[in-house]
């Protein structure tokens, strides 16, 4: 009889900081001291903190365990799991304190996951299954209400009521545009067609987002029964899931997933005797960034070289092989099991006026704790950085917050506590996307970051539109003549002018939006830009040409130590006396002040 | 799949495998399981109360948990229950008979079973 749930993390994270490994020495351990039928170790997807991987989590206390090395299994299954003592030590920081204070009043109530403040905030729908089931087991998706939603819908709604219901839940598209999920349904429903197609976007390439993988990777059946339901709704009988080939743990749990439930009969013909047939294909995408976009996405999953198609028609009335498509994402999806299972009325209840339910975002930059989390939309920024996040590490200053990747814009500290939905983020100029939020602090400088989502967007424009291949390109130009000094005021009205024209005349999403970086910055961080032109100046230090090194005579004792690690030779002085740094000749490298022992290097 | 009562089977068979993972139970029995408890006996102790307390179908009410020691080592294996809103209840010298004696008559039934109690050695 089992009395004790060790989980582990197996998502991407944890997997690349040695997981795997502590399975295995769990195992052994337990076997060691023979409580092999007591406890009973449980791989899971994402737990969200990925900072603070490998997680483990012992159930039923739910002790949160961070940084756990393959060395501390043996301490944890003698303490914890043979004598019910949990290894404070290991014990996640922000309540380890509280542990050791109280250590005689149930010291393990206290470690519980669920009560540190980067959980305490949380409302997890999306993400609910993730880091509390094995992904790789129906059964416990099932243990779980899994496929409880789909069974409701075949055997008690009619198509009409679960796109009514999905309608009323006021559920947006979670991949970036935020249309209506229930309104999309309901178009391709309305088109007649002997096929109909659902297709799952999981083509997740914004640079910094990651709860796509973590869904997939951590709930996948979640993915499989939602599309399921998606395809009784619009009268579909077949999806498709286009996966990236870069997420193979994803891919793998997926299809275990969609063969376990074949097996199970969920999937196949006359699911729950309901006369309904579905069946589930995986397409892997090679990693282009415009095979996102639904159009490319759907030409990629036709076995064409993936390419955008104009709109209209749309995919509801011409999509996957010329035949009505629904295209979701992969949060989106997530979120209807739970939908249909608690109604709409509960999934409205949360969130905001126009934008309700939760989001998830992936935390990455200068922050604490990188990882996942998902939150009611309409909470502030502030919460998500400081509370949440655990704010900016090194008591650094808080600058901007990058939403919605290269298609996104910037939030500046001082719009810090906007609550953050669709339309507040539209508002300022800014976009959800799918959620990726890299934090800055006053190191970062605002026009490299514009200039580097502008370097990914020239590498993945996909070369059909004049717009966005040419457009993208010149606006690079500009930026790096920009950045290396020798840019005029012009350069800047140019560079908003191109913004804008690439804006309204792209063909698809990609070209529409690949200028948002820089408008935004432009629009909250114009005068870093003007301090690069005018005063050839990179407030933040970041633009190499721009940066000039001096040594300060006075507190430069002559120790000729930069003068000999100097690559090129631009240092030059006498033992004992200040040393100078030929300016033309210096090449930006910072070794200098790497070297100095005594501080007398400055940049400016 | 033919019927959502399939599905339900499923369900209600692995219910008592992942309910340990909500650990939101109101009711708590803590089993102490220090070096003195586990020489005392604890671990057929608290084997007893896990197998006990799915038998009887309470795991959605009760949570098992193991502590460290209590401090009564001549009482081990000590067991204590606390309910939300209640005193808690210490049981004493307890045994993996006594175990399944208090999860059908004081868990399931409601009543204290007063000759076990620490207060009553």
């Amino acid at each position: 009889m089992i009395r004790s749930q060790v989980l582990i993390c197996g998502g991407t994270g944890c997997t690349s900081s040695g997981s795997k490994l502590l399975i295995s020495s769990f195992e052994e351990e337990i076997k060691k001291n023979g409580i092999e039928d007591e406890i009973k170790i449980v791989p899971t997807g994402c737990f969200g903190l990925c900072e603070k991987g490998p997680v483990v989590i012992v159930y039923p206390e739910g002790t949160f365990y961070s940084h756990v090395a393959k060395d501390d299994v043996p301490e944890i299954v003698e303490e914890h799991l043979l004598k019910g003592r949990p290894v404070t030590r290991l014990v996640y920081n922000d309540v380890a304190e509280e542990v050791k204070e109280d250590v005689n009043e149930e010291a393990t109530k206290t470690a519980s996951l669920n009560d540190t403040t980067f959980y305490k905030a949380q409302k997890r729908v999306a993400l609910r299954n993730c880091g509390l089931i094995n992904p790789e087991s129906i059964d416990e998706y099932i243990a779980m209400d899994g496929y409880s939603a789909l069974g409701k819908v075949l055997t008690e709604m009619t198509p009409k009521d679960v796109i009514k219901c999905i309608t009323d839940s006021g559920l947006r598209g979670r991949g970036g545009g935020g249309f209506p999920t229930g309104r999309k349904w309901s178009f391709t429903a309305a088109n007649k067609a002997d096929q109909k197609y659902v297709v799952c976007n999981a083509d997740e390439g914004d640079p910094g987002a990651f709860m796509d993988r973590s869904v997939l990777e951590g709930d996948p059946h979640c993915i499989v029964e939602a599309m399921a339901i998606c395809g009784y709704a619009t009268g579909a009988t077949e999806g498709y899931v286009y996966v990236r080939a870069e997420y193979p743990i994803a891919v793998k749990r997926l299809q275990i997933a969609i063969n376990q439930a074949k097996e199970y009969g969920l999937l196949g013909k006359n699911i729950f005797d309901s006369g309904f047939d579905f069946d589930l294909h995986i397409r892997l995408g090679a990693g282009a960034f415009v095979c996102g976009e639904e159009t490319a996405l759907m030409t990629s999953i036709e076995g064409n070289r993936g390419e955008p198609r104009p709109r209209p028609p749309y995919p509801a009335v011409k999509g996957l092989f010329g035949k009505p498509t629904t295209e979701n994402n992969v949060e989106t999806f997530a979120n209807i099991p739970q939908i249909i299972l608690k109604g709409a009325e509960w999934f409205a209840s949360m969130g905001t006026e126009k934008s309700k339910g939760t989001k998830v975002f992936a935390l990455g930059g200068k922050i604490a704790n990188t990882g996942l989390v998902e939150i009611p939309m309409g909470t502030t920024l502030r919460q998500i950085i400081e509370d949440i996040g655990g704010g900016v590490p090194n008591g650094k200053k808080f600058k901007a917050a990058q939403t919605g990747g290269p298609s996104g814009g910037c939030i500046p500290a001082s719009l810090i506590d906007t609550p953050i939905d669709y339309d507040n983020l539209t508002a300022i100029g800014c976009m959800m996307g799918s959620g990726g939020l890299i934090v800055m602090d006053e190191d970062n400088c605002m026009v490299d970051i514009a200039k580097f989502f502008l370097d990914f967007t020239v590498d993945e424009s996909c070369g059909k539109c004049a717009p966005c291949r040419i457009g993208t390109m010149r606006m690079k130009e500009i930026l790096e003549k920009i950045t290396s000094g020798n840019g005029t005021l012009e350069d800047i009205d140019k560079l908003e002018e191109l913004a804008k024209y690439i804006k309204e005349n792209s063909l698809c999403g990609l070209g529409q939006t690949a200028p948002n970086p820089v408008l935004a910055t432009l629009k909250f961080f114009r005068e870093e830009y003007i301090a690069h032109v005018v005063e050839k100046r990179c407030p933040a230090g970041v633009c190499k040409a721009l940066l000039n090194y001096k040594i300060d005579p006075v507190k430069c004792k002559g120790c000729t130590k930069c003068a000999r690690n100097c690559p090129v030779g631009a240092i030059t002085g006498k033992v004992k006396e200040a040393h100078v740094i030929d300016t033309a000749k210096c090449i930006k490298c910072g070794a200098c002040m790497g070297n100095c022992n005594f501080g007398a290097i400055s940049r400016s | 799949m033919k019927s959502l009562a399939e599905l339900a089977a499923i369900r209600e068979k692995m219910k008592d495998k992942v309910i340990l993972r909500e650990g939101s139970g109101e009711t708590r029995v803590v089993v102490g399981m220090a070096t003195c408890g586990i020489a005392a006996g604890a671990r057929p102790v608290l084997n007893a109360f896990v197998e006990e307390v799915s038998k009887q179908g309470l795991s959605e009410k009760v949570t098992v948990a193991q502590t460290g020691c209590i401090g009564v080592c001549r009482f081990e294996p000590v067991v204590e229950i606390f309910e939300a809103g209640k005193e808690k209840v210490t049981y004493v010298k307890m045994t993996a008979d006594k175990a399944r004696e208090v999860v059908e008559k004081h868990l399931k039934g409601g009543n204290v079973i007063t000759e076990y109690l620490i207060t009553n050695v």
